[in-house]
């Protein structure tokens, strides 16, 4: 890495910061979507709009007193909400959210760090990111944070298997593990969702899990947990604890449309690039096009965190056998087959068409020997097991 | 026996591959709910802002009591206790007075309340006492409630509390159910409505 400069501090900084404000007004937009979603108004109090509702939320949160129960393990109930942000704000490190910036005739990306393992550092940080959770659940000396901070390590661990092999097949057509390289690669509207549709229905699918947003949300599923995991939670630590997951829903989404929807590119990015440098010049021509592309990713965004919010107020919660199957015997397969399917169109020489013709097969494929593999459905009549064929005749 | 036909069957039959992706159903509910969103986004919402906002509850709403002045800021009561024998709660106790010289610009009858008292913790808002009253005195607002009472002492209201202020007056858009009916059919005929 070159030198560090002010400019990258400054940059470093203002993704900081940007990530916090995001995760802040993402529970705005939360309340503001399911009032709408139910026909409700939604906070309008605090300021116009109610857009001062984050500070007054932040406040309440700081005057409310900050409770430890007598036989927590004081250290790790610290460490819990902590270790939750701490990790959650180190994701956004490596996402690229533009292009560059020419000041001075230097080329400054618009990234935290620009290191070739992005994908890897994601994935580890993510995969730390449930110890918040566990800490948390196990130091709070509570069975039902306990089983709480259980669901959400198992249901991690389900997922991201599932989740890092979507991910190997766009490895595999990108060739880097950085992610500005595969946010480069996919120029213009050559994005990697067109070549990966079930790829990305998978990673949607975890990606939900991973961030515990409904529908798998079950590690603090009230009506069975209290709260979970962050039941004796409260004041700033609690707070910490929901702006962690905010926070995560953010870098999620930033990551998907990353993957998939292409980043900061858009349809007819060149044609805007040479325009604006024809009209203001090299550098700030250039500068302009980087911001209009950073537009074009936070809009990306911000319709993945409405969807986010969308799915939370239609779904309800997966049971806990449902989730594991879906995970366990939906998902993984279905990644590996998309891994296959993958490779045999990069193979093929000509990814796009592969990939859909690999995709065809293998539905046809499967939809003849449906009836072959499907598992018996099984139904509880009077205390007794019986299978549904029997019951209809 | 089914009373309506809203009553859905619940699909008990196995559930077809495509199905099983769960991908179809989640399509059906995400329409449902965006049809919720972009109607509470461009249209109105059905709920309101509550304290700043208020419903119209009618205009014989039983609300907090007022005894009526005439025309002319006479009190129209005249301590006939008909309103305290209607009382099924027996909210309401009174002392007559009667009016001396000089008083009539004060009272519109001989006789007046010298006292009138209403316990709220009693009083049930029936509208009996509205009913029974002959000099058209006491009414039960429409537009205001009884607020709350932190102390026994706030409960029962006497005269200062009940007496129509003459600078804020109080009108209703109906006075009785008739007169309601009435104003129902003019508005139906206004819409163009067949009653």
């Amino acid at each position: 890495m070159e030198s560090l400069s002010i400019v990258n501090v400054i940059i470093v900084l203002t993704i900081f910061f940007v990530s916090l404000g995001i995760a802040a007004y993402e529970t705005y937009l939360e309340r503001v979507v399911a009032a709408f979603i139910q026909d409700r108004v939604g906070p309008h109090y605090a300021g116009p709009l109610g857009l001062l509702q984050p500070i007054a939320d932040a406040f309440k949160m700081f005057f409310k007193e900050d409770f430890m129960p007598a036989k927590a393990d004081k250290l790790l109930f610290v460490m819990g909400p902590g270790l939750a942000l701490f990790t959650a704000l180190l994701t956004s490190a490596v996402i690229p959210f533009g292009d560059s910036l020419i000041i001075g005739g230097e080329e400054f990306l618009l990234q935290g760090i620009e290191v070739n393992i992005g994908i890897l550092w994601i994935f580890g940080i993510v995969a730390l990111g449930v110890y918040g959770i566990l800490i948390g659940g196990w130091a709070s000396n509570n069975k039902y944070s306990l089983y709480g901070a259980i669901r959400a390590a198992s249901s991690n661990i389900s997922y991201e298997l599932a989740m890092g092999m979507a991910i190997i097949a766009i490895i595999m057509t990108s060739e880097s593990l950085s992610v500005r390289a595969i946010v480069e690669q996919q120029h213009g509207i050559n994005w990697n969702i067109f070549y990966q549709p079930m790829g990305f229905l998978i990673f949607l699918t975890c990606a939900f899990a991973e961030c515990n947003r409904t529908p798998f949300d079950l590690p603090e599923s009230e009506n069975e947990l209290v709260a979970g995991y962050h039941t004796e939670y409260s004041s700033m630590k609690l707070g910490s604890y929901l702006f962690a997951e905010y926070l995560n829903m953010f870098v999620t989404s930033a990551l998907i449309s990353c993957l998939y929807f292409g980043g900061f590119n858009y349809p007819g990015m060149d044609w805007v690039h040479s325009a604006l440098v024809g009209v203001a010049g090299e550098a700030a021509g250039h500068n302009i096009a980087t911001f209009v592309g950073l537009g074009a990713f936070f809009t990306k965004i911000f319709f993945f965190i409405f969807l986010f919010m969308w799915v939370r107020w239609t779904v309800p919660r997966f049971r806990y056998d449902q989730l594991m199957n879906l995970g366990w015997k939906g998902l993984i397969p279905l990644a590996v087959v998309n891994m296959v399917i993958t490779a045999a169109a990069q193979l093929s020489g000509s990814p796009l068409i592969g990939s859909y013709i690999g995709l065809a097969i293998f539905l046809i494929v499967f939809v003849l020997i449906w009836p072959l593999v499907k598992p018996k459905s099984r139904m509880i009549v009077k205390g007794t097991t019986v299978t549904q064929t029997t019951v209809t005749q | 026996m089914q009373l309506t036909d809203r009553a859905k069957k619940t699909d008990k039959k196995e559930l077809s591959l495509l199905e099983r992706t769960y991908l179809p159903g989640l399509a059906a509910g995400l329409g449902i709910t965006i049809k919720h969103f972009s109607k509470s986004l461009f249209s109105k919402q059905v709920t309101i802002r509550y304290p700043d906002e208020k419903r119209y509850l009618g205009p014989v709403f039983r609300g907090h009591h007022i005894l009526k002045r005439d025309d002319m800021g006479r009190e129209r009561c005249t301590a006939c206790g008909l309103c305290a024998v209607a009382c099924p709660a027996e909210a309401i106790s009174m002392v007559a007075g009667e009016r001396q010289k000089g008083e009539e610009h004060l009272y519109r009858e001989e006789k007046y309340a010298a006292q009138y008292e209403v316990n709220m913790l009693r009083c049930i808002f029936c509208g009996l006492c509205e009913e029974a009253c002959p000099k058209e005195a006491i009414y039960l607002r429409h537009d205001e409630f009884v607020p709350v009472f932190t102390s026994r002492k706030d409960v029962i209201y006497g005269k200062d509390q009940l007496v129509e202020d003459m600078d804020n007056r109080y009108t209703r858009d109906a006075w009785t159910k008739e007169d309601m009916e009435q104003m129902w059919v003019e508005q139906r005929a206004a819409k163009g409505i067949q009653s």
